[in-house]
């Protein structure tokens, strides 16, 4: 329904014409990926706090699922970067530098968790690493803000959806509810997933 | 179709696109993970008539020539 709407319903940018399209897929995907690393941390917390194992799992399947949606925040933004500046990837945004060293940063993530032999203390290790990583959040979304000389559009400021007419509005909050519900359901899905694969393993070393 | 909208279906192409992958290797370790509990529950299954089969009796093996 997103999709229909940002293609068929909304109308033309005034400055930016058909390519602000793009912004209704990429906007919320940057903040669904946000929203994943930020549950990642949550878990992470949650698992420091409480010495619950569990939720060691549960920060991991959220971090896999915010740099899959980095990835699409990177590859999304990188076109319409082309299409609107002229060029794939401008270094002197900090912006945009900030989303990539957000995302690297969570990328690493992979590297130091299967760096240790599983068990409590690769949990509490994952989990103040995931949890370390959620101060880029702000400083990531602020810089948008902040960054001065700046070319990256700034949708909504203090004075939220005035840059935005209201089908642009309704548009853009349909396609991020449906980026969102989409992320949940992938997590929840991998989730199990990992869950079933970490129960076979205990059942395969009981049998054996 | 001009430049801007051969951009923006691209966006658009990219993400599907994605999500298209992520299935199809989903789709890989679910077909992994019922493998594997096939064969454990084979493994179950035959330790389980192992532990039911009888015992062979001792005399059966002094009668034998």
């Amino acid at each position: 329904m997103g999709l229909a709407l940002a293609f068929y319903w909304v109308p033309d940018a005034p400055l930016e014409g058909f390519r602000q399209r793009i912004f209704y897929i990429h906007v919320p995907v940057a903040l669904t990926a946000y929203a994943c690393f930020g549950w990642a941390a949550w878990k992470a917390l949650r698992l420091l706090w409480l010495r619950d194992d569990r939720y060691d799992l549960e920060s991991y399947t959220a971090v896999h699922m915010g740099v899959i949606f980095g990835i699409l925040t990177l590859v999304t933004g990188s076109i319409w970067a082309r299409t609107s500046w002229g060029v794939w990837w401008s270094w002197g945004e900090r912006q945009l530098v900030l989303f990539l060293v957000l995302f690297l940063f969570y990328s690493a993530y992979f590297m130091l968790r299967y760096s240790v032999e599983p068990g409590p203390r690769r949990a509490r290790m994952s989990a103040v690493y995931a949890l370390f990583g959620v101060v880029l959040i702000p400083v990531s979304f602020l810089a948008i803000r902040l960054a001065e000389g700046l070319i990256h559009p700034v949708v909504f400021d203090r004075d939220v959806g005035s840059n935005l007419a209201g089908s642009q509005l309704l548009t853009f909050l349909i396609c991020f509810a449906g980026t969102l519900v989409l992320a949940a359901s992938l997590y929840a899905n991998e989730l199990t997933g990992k869950r079933v694969d970490e129960r076979l393993r205990e059942l395969r070393e009981a049998l054996s | 179709m001009t430049s801007a909208e051969k951009y923006v279906t691209a966006a658009y192409l990219v993400v599907l696109a994605v999500l298209l992958a992520y299935l199809v290797i989903y789709a890989f370790k679910l077909s992994r993970l019922e493998r594997e509990a096939a064969e454990l529950a084979e493994l179950a299954r035959r330790r389980r008539e192992a532990e039911r089969a009888p015992e062979p009796e001792p005399d059966a093996e002094e009668v034998a020539p």
